[in-house]
């Protein structure tokens, strides 16, 4: 993987260039079919023709018509965004900390905003989406400062070991102490269970319009900053030299960071491992311009939720699994590798 | 050579001293023991339904006592889940302090290494996939999945081509947590095709608890137990040689791999065995053997007996905690350990990080 990037940066840039436009149609089309499969895949096999008539003529007295607007298609929409959200976030908390390993899940920014959402339904009974995301962008955000507090701990500063265990050790704190709030109150555990294990299943079209602005918000945010955030990630004092106000750029990277993580937990909960996956792989391709890894992490992680969602629907048929733990079976071999291979 | 002769008198010599000690571990040992004790009669005390201490003795002693139902409950309910509790803590104690002797990695533990995970998705495996094996079994699937994910670890986390020496300790925990996230949403998998494990039940695999545990689950940890830790005794020396580097106990004469093996089989049986009981467990193997390093030192033969000692005491505790603290409800044990155990793993983390 090394070297495919290695090659890449020696590409002429107007090789590389190439690469990097031509791909956008191709990966577009990959997720509009992905998109198209989810929706006509299920317990009811559905044509493709039937979800564009129940788009654009949509009939209430049709059984399929109902499925897909009612099921289906927001399904398929909380997948898109929420992997759109966690890959976008997890490229710019690599290229932030210049650690290979981070992501939303693992450095326990998703734990930090279920255990507020879930203390909010327990102590305030908050129960709209709109509120639950303010919890969770409050818990995301004073989690990830605990981490990297925690993680800059003594000489040697933040380095991705220090900092993926830190956030391992508050992902299981957080975790345990939800756990508890779960346990000690029934009524926050009915109410929260449907989210609480990281799924795109059931959710209502009018949920994801509501983490829809969120969600939109945080993604034009961080794509605003692709050009910076690559000068950041040849460190700071480069980026200094160069004139950038760093202190800055790292807030709203920052704030971008926990508007994506944050709405995707309070639309699908904790998802691990996407983050983590796709930038790695999109840097394979587009090399290491966050002008161009940015969008493509998007496409790649709404894709790759999409798919994952599917193949756990489709490996336990008539059962479904919920798609957090297809992204941690295929998320944790590399997370593996990575440890392995990327972190000295 | 020389060398090698000066270092074989140092651990001849402070097995001498260790002797002289050896009061001292009696008291430790005692002092657990008496803990443990009050620890005990707290647990068949306390809950729900209070029952006071003459009563229990009463009806432990089957003498007569004046509400019937407090035989069920203390002999029934709350003896087995603490006895279990205290089995569950020794085996993951002595199994933690052998783990971290092995690795040279104080931050190494069944659960953070993974192997807890993988004996969760070995004994899951064999409950959902083979339903008709008889339950003896399932604490050999837990072992063999525990040792396959051991062999791993080992495989990941040490034979590393791209840079020397690469045993870091928190690599390995890295490579740990990478292991247990698979093996997790394994299990997660293999439980979604079993219709009589709801929800509830499959959470207990995965936080760890002792509740509603019985007299079949003591039975079942027993002759690991009876067998096991006296083993750890018998590996105690030559961990103490092993943690004198490779080459200095292959100098003194030491089998490493045989070693080796065996200590790592014993460590993963514990812990493999405690995970069909009562789930995943953690941070009982990285609390007790360093709360007992603090009271006898390093020498393993006298801190894997107090390690064992001082994990059976967390474990009742975390659990009498979790019961005690809210009646009606119950947090799993697990989950007491895990708050406390998080902040005493930062605390290793960062002292290690300012040495």
């Amino acid at each position: 993987m090394t070297n495919i990037v290695q090659t890449l940066n020696r590409l002429k840039p107007k090789t590389l260039h190439f690469l990097q436009i031509g791909a956008f149609p191709l990966t577009i089309a990959v997720l509009g079919l992905a998109v198209v499969v989810s929706i006509t895949f299920g317990a009811v096999d559905i044509h493709p023709a039937t979800v564009v008539d129940s788009i654009f003529a949509f009939d209430a007295d049709n059984t399929q018509h109902l499925i897909i607007q009612t099921l289906r298609l927001p399904r398929a929409l909380t997948a898109m965004l929420t992997g759109a959200a966690l890959g976008v976030a997890g490229a710019i908390m690599q290229g932030l900390t210049r650690n290979p390993l981070a992501d939303p899940g693992l450095l326990g920014i998703q734990a930090g905003a279920v255990l507020a959402v879930v203390s909010g339904v327990y102590l305030f009974h908050i129960d709209t989406l709109p509120v639950y995301a303010l919890f969770a962008f409050m818990g995301g955000a004073l989690t990830a400062l605990a981490v990297y507090a925690l993680g800059s701990l003594g000489r040697s500063g933040a380095t991705p070991f220090k900092l993926s265990i830190a956030g391992a050790a508050i992902t299981s704190f957080l975790s345990s102490l939800t756990t508890a709030i779960l346990m000690f109150n029934q009524r926050s555990l009915e109410e929260v269970r449907f989210w609480l294990a990281g799924s795109v299943a059931g959710r209502e079209m009018s949920l994801v319009l509501q983490a829809a602005p969120f969600l939109v918000g945080g993604l034009i945010l961080a794509l605003a900053l692709g050009r910076q955030i690559t000068t950041l990630s040849l460190g700071e004092d480069v980026a200094r030299g160069l004139g950038q106000n760093v202190g800055r750029l790292k807030f709203l990277a920052a704030a971008s960071i926990v508007l994506l993580a944050g709405s995707a937990v309070a639309l699908a909960g904790p998802i691990g491992f996407v983050g983590l996956i796709i930038p790695h792989v999109v840097r394979m391709f587009v090399g290491v311009d966050y002008r161009w890894v940015l969008p493509y992490s998007a496409i790649l992680g709404a894709t790759f939720l999409i798919l994952s969602d599917l193949a756990g629907r489709i490996l336990v048929r008539p059962l479904e699994m919920p798609v957090g733990i297809m992204t941690a079976a295929l998320g944790g071999p590399m997370f593996i590798y990575l440890a392995r291979r990327k972190v000295k | 050579m020389k060398a090698t002769l000066h270092i074989h008198s140092i651990t001849r010599r402070s097995w001498r001293v260790s002797l002289k000690n050896i009061s001292r571990l009696y008291l430790v040992l005692g002092s657990l023991l008496f803990a443990t004790f009050i620890t005990f009669v707290l647990q068949l005390w306390l809950g729900e339904y209070p029952i006071a201490p003459f009563d229990v003795l009463n009806t432990l002693l089957s003498r007569q006592v004046t509400d019937k139902n407090y035989h069920f409950v203390v002999m029934e309910l709350r003896l087995p889940r603490a006895i279990v509790a205290w089995m569950v803590g020794m085996a993951l104690g002595a199994s933690g302090a052998i783990i971290q002797g092995l690795t040279r990695n104080p931050l190494a533990s069944p659960d953070l290494t993974g192997v807890s995970a993988g004996a969760s998705a070995g004994a899951v495996t064999m409950f959902v996939f083979f339903p008709g094996a008889p339950d003896v079994l399932l604490p050999l699937a837990a072992f063999g999945g525990g040792i396959f994910t051991a062999w791993l670890l080992y495989l990941f986390a040490w034979r590393n081509r791209s840079t020397a020496g690469s045993d870091s300790p928190l690599r390995l925990i890295l490579i740990g947590i990478g292991l247990s996230a698979v093996l997790s949403a394994f299990t997660s998998f293999a439980l979604t095709f079993s219709e009589i494990w709801n929800a509830q039940r499959a959470m207990i695999w995965l936080t760890g608890t002792v509740y509603a545990t019985g007299w079949d689950d003591v039975n079942a940890l027993f002759p690991w137990l009876v067998v096991g830790l006296p083993l750890t005794l018998l590996g105690a020396r030559d961990l103490n040689v092993l943690n004198l580097g490779d080459n200095v106990a292959q100098g003194l004469g030491l089998p490493l791999h045989t070693v080796r093996a065996f200590l790592l089989l014993l460590a993963v049986a514990l812990a493999g065995v405690t995970v069909t009981v009562a789930g995943i467990m953690g941070f009982v193997g990285l609390i007790a053997p360093h709360l007992a390093r603090r009271l006898v030192g390093v020498m393993h033969e006298k801190l894997i007996p107090t390690s064992a000692l001082m994990g059976g005491f967390l474990l009742i505790l975390a659990d009498l905690i979790g019961r005690t603290i809210r009646p009606p409800t119950e947090i799993p044990a697990g989950i007491v350990i895990s708050i406390v155990g998080v902040p005493f793993f930062l605390y290793l983390l960062w002292k290690r990080e300012k040495a």
